[in-house]
C-alpha cells in the first residue's frame, strides 16, 4: 500500500517549481505567437483574393482537424527530413503556436464578424484606408467580444503544454516522470503536478473573467 | 463594358456643378435600383430628396459616398469624376488610390450615426483628421472643439457613445463628419431614429449649416415641413428616378405630377 510521504514532497518541490516555470514559459511563449498569428490567419480570410481566402480557411481547417501531438511530432521529427533541424523547445513554441493560432483565427472571426456594417462605413466616410479601418476601428471592437474566447484557449494552451513532454521538453509531466522513475513514486509528483495546474488554472479563469471587463469598460462598451 | 467615351473628362465651363450624376445605373441583381438618373447639384446648393420607401433616395447617397459600385454612367464631384478615373484619354473605373483622393470631399451622416463606440465624442471627431488628414493631436483638438461647440456637444466631448441619447449622437456624427472639412455633406435620414423630442436639436444643426458654411448638402429626409424650410431644391424620388424637382414652394405648394401629389397628400394624412 502506497502512503503519501510529505518529506518526498519537500524534496521534489523544487524540481516542481523550477518545471511550472517551464510549463509557463512554454504556454506563455505558445500563445503570445498563437495571438499574432491568429490574428494574421483570421484577416487572411478576408482579403480580397478568393485564393489567398481558399488557401488560408484550408490550413485552418486542416490544424484544427488533426490532433495537436501529430503536429508536434510532425515538427521535431519530420523537420529534419527536409533540413529544418530544431530544439525541442522550438520545435513545441512552433507546433503549439501554430495549433492555437487557428482556434484563435476562429474566435477573431466571430469578433470581426460581430462589428456593425454601419462602422465600416463611417471608416469608409472617413476615408479611411483599409488598414486604418482594421486598425483604429474594426479590430478594438472585435477584441472584447473575443475576450472570452481568447482567455479559454490560453487556459487550454497551459493544459496542453504536457504533450510537449513527448518530445522532451522538461515541463511539468516530463519533471514528474522524471522524478517518478528515479524514485520509484508516481503519486506525489502527479499529485503535486495535478495541484499546481489547478491553483494555476482556477484564479487565471477569474483573472480572465475580471480583464474582460475592465476592457469592455475602458473602451466604453 | 459601357461605351464611356461620350463621359467628359473633366466636367469645365462657367457654372461646374458640386455633384453631377450622369446617366447613372444601380441595380442589385435583376432588380434596377436607380435607372440613369442624372441630377446635378450646384456649389453650395441644399437639394433634399424625398419619395416612398424604396424609391432609391439612400442609394443615391450611399453611391456618393462610394459606399456602393455603380453599374452604368459617371458620378462627379467639383468636376472631375469620382468613380471612374481618366488613363489614355478615356474614362476607366477608378481604383482604390483614385477613390481615395476624390472622397476627401465628400462627408455624410448616417441613419443609425455610426460613432466608433470605444472612442469619446472629442476622440470620434479626432479620428479623421489625425489619422486621415494627418494633422497634429493639438490642431485636430482644438478643430473638434470648435465643432462640438457648433452642434452644442462641447459639455459632452469625453463621453463615449453609450452614455448619448440618440440626437447627441446624430450631433456629435455631425461634427465628426465636418472635421473633415468636406465640400459636400450628405445626411441620409439623420432624424428618422430618434424621438420625436430631440429632432429639433438635430435639424437646427443642419439649419445652421445651411446659413454658416458654404456648403454644398444632400439630404433625405422624411421631414416634409423640414425639407420645405431649408431646401433649395426638392427631388421627388419615384421608382428609381426623378419623378418631378422644384423649388419647395413649388413641389410642395403645386405639385404637377399626380403621383407627387399622391405621395405629398399621403404623407400628410400620415402626419
Ligand atoms: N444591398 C442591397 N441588396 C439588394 N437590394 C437592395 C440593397 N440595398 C437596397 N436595395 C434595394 O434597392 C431599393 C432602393 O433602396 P434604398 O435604400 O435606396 O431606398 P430608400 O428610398 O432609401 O427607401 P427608405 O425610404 O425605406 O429608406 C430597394 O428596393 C431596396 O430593397
Ligand atoms: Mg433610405
Amino acid at each position: 500500500m502506497f502512503e503519501w510521504k510529505w518529506d518526498f514532497v519537500w524534496e521534489i518541490m523544487p524540481r516542481l517549481i523550477e518545471a511550472t516555470g517551464n510549463t509557463l514559459l512554454a504556454a506563455g511563449a505558445g500563445y503570445a505567437i498563437a495571438v499574432v498569428l491568429g490574428l494574421a490567419l483570421a484577416l487572411g480570410q478576408r482579403t480580397p483574393y478568393a485564393v489567398v481566402t481558399f488557401v488560408v480557411r484550408e490550413f485552418v481547417e486542416f490544424i484544427r482537424s488533426t490532433p495537436l501531438i501529430l503536429q508536434i511530432f510532425f515538427v521535431f521529427y519530420v523537420g529534419p527530413q527536409f533540413g529544418i533541424r530544431l530544439s525541442p523547445w522550438m520545435s513545441g513554441m512552433i507546433a503549439i503556436g501554430l495549433h492555437y493560432a487557428c482556434y484563435l483565427s476562429e474566435v477573431y472571426r466571430g469578433g470581426i464578424e460581430s462589428v456593425a456594417k454601419g462602422q465600416w462605413e463611417a471608416a469608409t466616410a472617413l476615408n479611411m484606408t483599409t488598414a486604418q479601418k482594421y486598425r483604429r476601428i474594426i479590430i478594438p471592437q472585435a477584441i472584447p467580444p473575443a475576450l472570452a474566447g481568447m482567455g479559454n484557449y490560453l487556459v487550454g494552451i497551459f493544459k496542453d503544454t504536457p504533450m510537449l513532454s513527448v518530445i522532451g521538453v522538461a515541463e511539468l509531466i516530463h519533471t514528474a516522470n522524471a522524478i517518478g522513475s528515479e524514485n520509484y513514486r508516481f503519486l506525489e509528483p502527479y499529485t503535486m503536478v495535478g495541484i499546481i495546474f489547478l491553483a494555476i488554472s482556477l484564479p487565471a479563469a477569474g483573472l480572465i473573467r475580471l480583464f474582460e471587463g475592465r476592457v469592455r469598460r475602458k473602451l466604453g462598451l | 463594358m459601357q461605351d464611356l467615351s461620350r463621359f467628359p473628362l473633366e466636367l469645365t465651363g462657367d457654372d461646374v456643378p458640386m455633384v453631377r450624376f450622369q446617366q447613372v445605373r444601380k441595380s442589385y441583381g435583376s432588380l434596377t435600383v436607380l435607372d440613369n438618373l442624372d441630377l446635378d447639384v450646384a456649389p453650395g446648393e441644399m437639394v433634399t430628396i424625398i419619395g416612398p420607401s424604396g424609391s432609391g433616395k439612400t442609394t443615391v447617397l450611399r453611391m456618393l459616398m462610394t459606399l456602393e459600385t455603380i453599374n452604368g454612367g459617371v458620378i462627379y464631384v467639383d468636376g472631375k469624376p469620382l468613380t471612374h478615373m481618366p488613363k489614355g484619354g478615356k474614362l476607366v473605373p477608378a481604383n482604390e488610390r483614385h477613390l481615395r483622393n476624390r472622397r476627401a470631399d465628400i462627408g455624410m451622416c448616417f441613419q443609425h450615426f455610426n460613432l466608433f463606440p470605444h472612442m469619446t465624442a472629442l476622440e470620434n471627431c479626432m479620428e479623421g483628421p489625425v489619422h486621415v488628414l494627418g494633422l497634429t493631436k493639438a490642431e485636430a483638438r482644438d478643430r473638434s472643439e470648435d465643432l462640438l461647440e457648433l452642434v452644442g456637444m462641447i459639455d459632452k466631448k469625453d463621453q463615449h457613445p453609450s452614455r448619448l441619447s440618440g440626437g447627441q449622437q446624430q450631433r456629435v456624427a455631425i461634427a465628426r463628419a465636418l472635421a473633415m472639412r468636406p465640400k459636400v455633406m450628405l445626411f441620409d435620414e439623420v432624424t428618422s431614429a430618434l424621438d420625436p423630442e430631440v429632432i429639433g436639436e438635430v435639424t437646427n444643426v443642419i439649419r445652421g449649416l445651411v446659413d454658416e458654411h458654404n456648403l454644398t448638402m444632400l439630404m433625405v429626409t422624411h421631414q416634409m415641413g423640414f425639407a420645405r424650410d431649408i431646401s433649395d431644391r426638392v427631388c421627388f424620388f419615384y421608382a428609381g428616378r426623378i419623378e418631378e424637382q422644384g423649388t419647395p414652394a413649388d413641389l410642395f405648394g403645386n405639385p404637377q405630377k399626380e403621383r407627387t401629389q399622391q405621395f405629398l397628400s399621403a404623407v400628410k394624412e400620415a402626419v
